[in-house]
């Protein structure tokens, strides 16, 4: 038979600063926990809405991100001659030869960040249709100007309309803004893609190639025909959110990794915390456990008691910690992603996933801090704890 | 012949303290027989409470037998023991042991959740004993906005709220002043002769012990 509930969530009730500084502890580090998830949710999130599920991308097998991917003219055109491309109202294909540079930008907070310029074609807004401009106007062929994502908008220095960025050795003039709904082209610059080759003398090639399938099911009939072709053994095409999702990868595991490492550090005092809490809890009622036993009730009761005690608090501490962390969700950062070397802006974003590895991760410190003070009301002897009085 | 409740056959008692034994109880065998109100006096450290804990079943003779009820309790397994307890004693204790965060109610119904009653069976059953100690009005009360003595009524409601084979009791006016300390002898006795409850009390209080109807002596961890 069980000892009450009420018994369990009076006794912490009745020390309630020991009881504040223990579920403090532990909502702490469930905070730094969860907020650290979030930020690689994040930006997994931000990542997977660049890329459409039924564009195409193109890259070198060997490339390290699009930067360093090169897709030169005549293999271009022989990716056009393959199956399953779609075409536009004109016929022509709904495709993008983009070349992807960095350039060093002076951040309104200060430094200068990397920010990846983008030619594309004119067909990009067609093949991207979550991209929008949302103030001025696009870039116009033949002519050195630029467009700038929402991001680079708010946080860079001299991003205003009319205004002109430096690169290539060229001055381009902020013409529009373009939002991409949160994903990684608003912190990008788009320019047509002409401009930025002739800028940059690369004329004889593109980084990557992206195109709009005919049929969203169309894509292993791509690849096959794609494999078949002995000139274009070098590259990869991939779906393009996958693509995408991809270059987040070494990025996000980066934070898990060294977010769970400092977490797991911190846990350690959140448990020990919990752990002296509860000895104290146990010590103060040692006469209390005898009464139990003495009344018949079982030596497992006592330890569920305890146990159900040390749970409570942290689980407790693990609500809050998870409750500040999502306040976290209005807020947004931006970071360098290894992989296209340039400052990607997300948000922080929580899952069910983080919410459940959170509270199980607030319940593991309460089972592991309140299990040995449990054990230790559980094996005293009665008579022993009698004569504790 | 044996109308014995409680057979106490040969019993000796020792501790160990670190590796010295130390005896504590040297051969005893004491009957006490059904309904009685048997008194145990002795000097501070005789074995007075090693005795009683026996007889309750919260400690095991290191020699000897102890029959409760027809059962012997020293061959019952832990939890058979615990079970055993929670049908067969009710415990009062010098310092009443009630928990601090728990109401009079609660204190009193804890016993009776080790048992199948329903919900609205444990509260007849709690107001019940709150009555009989007097304590009817105060059943929300915590322990610490009662006094002593109420509390050891309290206790005592709580002991006898299963409706136990034995009440045993150590020093239950140990801890209280006079006129408190003569309330709680003749609740006890009420115990005793109205709902013919058996009951072992150990005490050093003479005027407690005059209540009893049996008294026996306890010196060195021997009957005298
Ligand atoms: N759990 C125990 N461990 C060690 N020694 C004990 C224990 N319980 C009682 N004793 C010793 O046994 C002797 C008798 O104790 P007790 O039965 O409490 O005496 P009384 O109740 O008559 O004062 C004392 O010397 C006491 O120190
Ligand atoms: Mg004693």
């Amino acid at each position: 038979m069980k000892i009450p509930l009420k018994y369990t969530i009076r006794n912490f009730k009745s020390r309630k600063l020991t009881t504040i500084i223990t579920v403090a502890g532990i909502a702490m580090v469930v905070f730094v926990f969860a907020a650290v998830l979030m930020m690689a949710y994040g930006i997994q999130k931000t990542m997977i809405a660049t890329g459409c599920t039924d564009n195409v991308l193109i890259a070198r097998k060997s490339a390290y991100g699009e930067v360093s991917s090169i897709v030169v003219r005549d293999d271009y055109n022989t990716i056009l001659t393959l199956p399953h491309i779609a075409k536009a109202e004109d016929g022509k294909p709904l495709v993008s030869g983009e070349t992807v540079i960095v350039i060093g930008l002076e951040r309104r907070s200060g430094g200068l960040s990397n920010v990846t310029a983008r030619g594309v074609a004119r067909t990009v807004f067609t093949l991207r249709p979550q991209v929008k401009i949302v103030e001025g106007r696009a870039f116009q062929q033949g002519a050195r100007e630029v467009i700038a994502g929402a991001s680079i908008r708010k946080n860079f220095i001299g991003a205003e309309l009319g205004n002109t960025v430096s690169f290539g050795g060229d001055t381009w003039t902020i013409v529009g803004y373009f939002e991409a709904g949160g994903s990684g082209f608003d912190s990008e610059f788009w320019v047509d893609n002409d401009q930025l080759q002739d800028a940059f003398n690369r004329q004889g090639g593109f980084s990557t190639v992206t195109f709009k399938l005919d049929d969203p099911n169309s894509f292993s009939a791509f690849k096959a025909a794609f494999e078949n072709e002995p000139r274009l053994q070098q590259f990869e095409p991939k779906i393009e959110q996958k693509f995408f999702q991809e270059q987040s990868e070494s990025l996000s595991t980066f934070i898990n990794i060294l977010g769970i490492f400092i977490t797991v550090i911190f846990s350690f005092g959140a448990t020990i915390g919990a752990m002296i809490t509860m000895y104290a809890a146990v010590a103060n009622r040692i006469v209390e456990v005898g009464t139990l036993r003495a009344l018949g009730f079982k030596r497992r009761s006592v330890l569920s008691a305890f146990l159900m005690e040390s749970i409570a608090i942290s689980l407790f501490g693990g609500l809050i910690g998870l409750l500040l962390a999502s306040l976290l969700q209005f807020f947004s950062l931006s970071m360098l992603n290894f992989s296209s070397f340039a400052e990607l802006q997300f948000s922080f974003a929580l899952s069910p996933s983080i919410v459940l590895s959170s509270l199980f991760f607030s319940l593991f410190m309460g089972i592991a801090g309140g299990f040995l003070p449990a054990v230790r009301a559980a094996r005293l002897k009665i008579v022993d704890a009698l004569r504790a009085g | 012949m044996s109308n014995s409740i409680i057979q106490v056959q040969n019993v000796s008692k020792s501790y160990w303290r670190d590796s010295l034994e130390v005896p504590v109880l040297n051969d005893i065998s004491i009957d006490v027989h059904e309904g009685e109100f048997l008194g145990l006096m002795g000097p501070s450290g005789s074995g007075k409470t090693t005795l009683l804990n026996l007889i309750a079943g919260i400690d095991r003779p290191s020699r000897g037998n102890v029959i409760v009820g027809g059962i012997d309790i020293t061959k019952l397994n832990e939890s058979n023991l615990a079970k055993w307890r929670s049908r067969h004693i009710g415990f009062v204790f010098q310092f009443y042991n009630l928990l601090p965060v728990l109401t009079a109610f609660e204190n009193v119904e804890l016993p009776l959740l080790l048992t199948s009653l329903s919900k609205a069976e444990r509260k007849k059953h709690v107001e019940l004993s709150l009555d009989v100690v007097g304590l009817g009005d105060r059943i929300h009360h915590y322990p610490k906005q009662l006094s002593g003595g109420q509390e050891q009524r309290v206790a005592i409601a709580r002991a006898i709220v299963t409706d136990p084979t034995l009440l045993v009791a150590d020093e239950p006016t140990g801890d209280l002043d006079k006129r408190s300390a003569e309330e709680i002898m003749i609740l006890l006795e009420r115990l005793n002769t109205e709902f013919k409850k058996t009951i072992v009390m150990v005490t050093h209080d003479p005027r407690a012990a005059e209540k009893a109807k049996v008294v026996h002596h306890l010196d060195k961890g021997e009957l005298s």
